[in-house]
């Protein structure tokens, strides 16, 4: 294309639009380039959380086992997991608020927002005006908001009825996950709560982000001021067992260090009591995961919520309804509490119940018809649009809203129009990653959709730099999932590698990544990212470790015992704080020993007991027959090689 | 390389290209039942190394479409299209160079820059017109917010190192 230096105007004119289409069409490709970019970062995140909470329901699965098991295990071993059952299910003997409260004193130096009982909306603005200033609310009011919310909550229904009709508009919004910043947004946007401007919070308050504890209080707060304008669903993330590995819990004691534990207490009641859902007009449910094809909304209605303490706990099943084999040498057979098929105990839901509840909290909605498990959570399904019909006209609904699944632009409309997926979490997964949206819907009008991203004053950049930020850290979580598998994928790799050159092809490794990682994710596109390839088309496929490496306490511990430890750090927080009735931080030896042989047995971790035992050695750093389990766990950590010091998460 | 080989290279070739087409499409296949927003498609074949123009574009979907458009494309109308275009290697991109000199057509004077409105002119009315949020996006990566200004051979190596 060269330039004419006496052309006429229509040579000028044509040279203009051959320019401008050169550019265009660069352009148009490069923002192409960049959108796909963003999904495959969207993609690793979103795979590696669900594959996270699959490693949560495994959780669930080594529970029931080590239950039926336990009759094997000799007599410390029983004890030790009938002490690890009875933590796990001990009766909520709440102390009465007075006793809690009692004890807890607001000193005149505390210079935090003050609530005033019984609650009005000046105490709305005193917290919302405090959170904005990154104050932090007292442990005693933090309390007193549980224990009235608990108040309120136990007398409401299983599902809140709300009607539009005939000019009222509600608003709904998705997963807030402690980002305080969207929740301001919104109300900002939006307004406040009040009777007349009435609001549904679709469960997932918590978790994740840094202002969990903020949102919880302002979302109850308004609650009890405006207890039938506002109304709160419960999300799979309202569990205190999920709060142990996602962050809440952590959030709390640091806040908290005094009286931390007492509001995790009382917190794991109030769970209980937030609704299942709500329905709006007769015709649209609001529930926080979907349905499946059993989900029967009269059986909903009438169980017991609030003994739903944690989709890691269900039920205790009897003889007849466990689909497992049961041990041949039964003779001694002792059941603990056996549940009989038609009678539940009072502390129990049923099996059918339990699982209702599971599927309402956790399964999502696919374009493939019928229901399948949800393989990638690990809990609740995956539904398609024939069921989606189903339920709904069986139950005279019309529509489903529903949260649970970020979406890039805040919400989407699936199953011909029949399910809205809301999720109120702008950038959730990183700077950039997504809108976050709520909806406002009024009587006999389509929903209208309002989108929104915070953006941090710091990060008004250009869409390419928050792209190279956004996927920098896809790649680097996943490498951390790498890491943690490194002896089997290495095992894999070689499985290929025939000749021993340290090369196999992409096919052969891409077969490999997603084999052992066991994430859906488009390997060959992401390979340039992950490891080294020559020209000739071959994978070196040590190149993905050069750059990182899993620390660990001691130097002779073995690669396999590290990646273990690291993999299961979480499952290994949770099950430790459970053994730790006292709450010290502290476990014995003899616990450490006894839960690693049942957590080998059931996850098949291929540690044998002498690494347990020279394990349990090295950790006992004050040789006095104690562990202190947190320090324990920090030590495993993922050093990235091009890191600062101190940036790498643990 | 055996010579035994080569036959089954081409397969094993076209085997890849498979994968690596399935992989692009599924990116934004979100019901997982092998279908895209047809909107999506452009961004799909792009993402494939190729730098069709809009009216390319759109003979490409007229081919790939159902009879009656229903907004959907199936991966199945997708795939055998697209394996020919990476075959044939058709809509190749632009040499970094060529684009340098498009800028430089637009910029008779050769200051080195354009200023935003003749950007934005050039962009919105001639060629295949950028759409509001194009135009937007490109003026926020490209502009020097206090000279109101592109200074092109900044942009173009920007964009260049940021596809690598």
């Amino acid at each position: 294309m060269g330039c004419g230096t006496s052309s006429k105007k229509g040579n000028k004119s044509k040279k203009v639009i051959k320019a401008a289409l050169v550019i265009q069409n660069w352009y148009r490709r490069y923002r192409a380039r960049l959108r796909v970019r963003q999904h495959y970062a969207l993609a690793i995140f979103q795979s590696i959380e669900y594959s996270d909470e699959q490693g949560q329901m495994q959780l669930s699965s080594f529970f029931s086992f080590m239950l039926e098991n336990y009759t094997k295990t000799n007599n410390e071993d029983s004890a030790l997991v009938t002490r690890i059952f009875d933590n796990t299910r001990r009766e909520s003997q709440i102390k009465d608020r007075d006793d809690f409260l009692g004890l807890i004193e607001v000193p005149d130096s505390y210079d935090g927002p003050r609530l005033q009982f019984p609650l009005t909306f000046t105490d709305i603005h005193i917290l919302l005006q405090a959170f904005k200033q990154q104050q932090i609310l007292h442990a005693h009011y933090v309390l007193e908001v549980l224990f009235e919310a608990r108040k309120v909550l136990k007398q409401m229904p299983n599902f809140s009825h709300v009607k539009t009709f005939p000019a009222k508009e509600i608003t709904i919004c998705g997963d807030l996950h402690g980002k305080l910043d969207d929740l301001m947004l919104i109300f900002y946007k939006n307004g406040l709560p009040s009777e007349n401007n009435p609001y549904v919070f679709n469960g997932d308050f918590v978790d994740r982000g840094n202002n969990s504890m903020e949102i919880l209080m302002i979302l109850l707060v308004c609650f009890l001021v405006y207890p039938s304008d506002l109304h709160l669903n419960r999300g799979n993330h309202e569990d205190f067992m999920m709060n142990l590995r996602y962050g809440f819990t952590k959030e709390i004691l640091q806040k908290y260090k005094l009286h931390g534990r007492k509001i995790l207490q009382v917190l794991e009641e109030v769970y209980t009591w937030l609704p299942i859902g709500t329905i709006i007009d007769n015709e649209i449910l609001v529930i926080h995961g979907g349905i499946s094809e059993s989900t029967d909304l009269n059986t909903l209605h009438q169980l017991q919520r609030n003994k739903m303490k944690s989709v890691l706990m269900p039920p205790v099943l009897g003889n007849q309804e466990t689909g497992e084999k049961r041990n041949k040498s039964a003779s001694n057979y002792v059941e603990p509490r056996k549940v009989e098929p038609d009678k539940t105990p009072s502390e129990d839901l049923t099996k059918q119940e339990w699982e209702q509840i599971v599927d309402i909290l956790w399964s999502d909605p696919r374009g493939k018809k019928g229901c399948y498990p949800n393989t990638s959570r690990g809990g609740g399904c995956y539904f398609g649009p024939d069921v989606t019909s189903k339920v709904l006209s069986k139950n005279q609904l019309k529509m489903l809203i529903r949260s649970h699944e970020c979406k890039p632009d805040g919400y989407e409309v699936s199953h011909d129009g029949k399910v809205i997926t809301v999720f109120s979490a702008s950038n959730y997964y990183e700077e950039g990653s997504n809108r976050g949206a709520y909806i406002r819907l009024s009587y006999g009008t389509m929903p209208q959709f309002f989108q929104y991203q915070v953006t941090s004053t710091s990060c008004l950049n250009p869409l390419h730099q928050r792209m190279n930020a956004m996927e920098s850290s896809a790649f680097k979580i996943l490498k951390e999932k790498m890491i943690s598998r490194k002896t089997d994928l290495i095992n894999a790799f070689e499985l290929r590698d025939h000749s021993r050159s340290g090369r196999i092809s992409l096919a052969e490794w891409a077969f490999s990544m997603e084999n052992i990682l066991g994430l859906n994710l488009p390997w060959r596109s992401l390979s340039s990212h992950l490891v080294t390839i020559d020209s000739s088309g071959s994978v070196d496929y040590m190149s993905s470790f050069d750059d990182i490496r899993i620390e660990k306490p001691t130097k002779d511990m073995k690669s396999n015992l590290t990646e273990t430890m690291y993999r299961y750090r979480s499952d290994l927080k949770i099950i430790f704080n459970i053994i730790d009735s006292d709450q010290s931080g502290l476990i014995s030896m003899d616990e450490f020993r006894t839960m690693w042989k049942l957590f080998n047995a059931h996850y098949k971790a291929h540690i044998d007991d002498s690494q347990i035992d020279e394990l349990a050695s090295i950790v006992d750093f004050n040789k006095d027959g104690n562990i202190d389990f947190n320090e324990f766990l920090k030590a495993f950590y993922v050093v990235h090689k091009y890191d600062k010091p101190g940036t790498s998460l643990a | 390389m055996a010579e035994e080989r080569d036959a089954e290279g081409t397969e094993a070739l076209i085997a890849e290209l498979h994968k690596k087409i399935k992989d692009a499409f599924e990116v934004f296949d979100h019901e997982s039942n092998n279908t895209v927003d047809v909107r999506e498609i452009g961004t799909i074949i792009r993402s494939l190394g190729c730098c069709p123009t809009e009216g390319e574009l759109h003979d490409f979907i007229a081919e790939i479409e159902e009879e009656e458009p229903t907004g959907y494309i199936r991966f199945e109308k997708f795939i055998p299209v697209m394996t020919r275009a990476l075959v044939e290697r058709r809509y190749r991109p632009a040499a970094e160079d060529i684009l340098l000199r498009a800028f430089e057509v637009l910029d008779p004077a050769k200051r080195g820059f354009l200023t935003k409105d003749e950007l934005v002119k050039y962009m919105t009315e001639e060629g295949e017109p950028f759409s509001q949020e194009e135009m937007e996006e490109m003026l926020s990566a490209a502009i020097d917010p206090e000279s109101n200004t592109i200074n092109y051979r900044d942009y173009i190596t920007m964009m260049v190192v940021d596809e690598n």
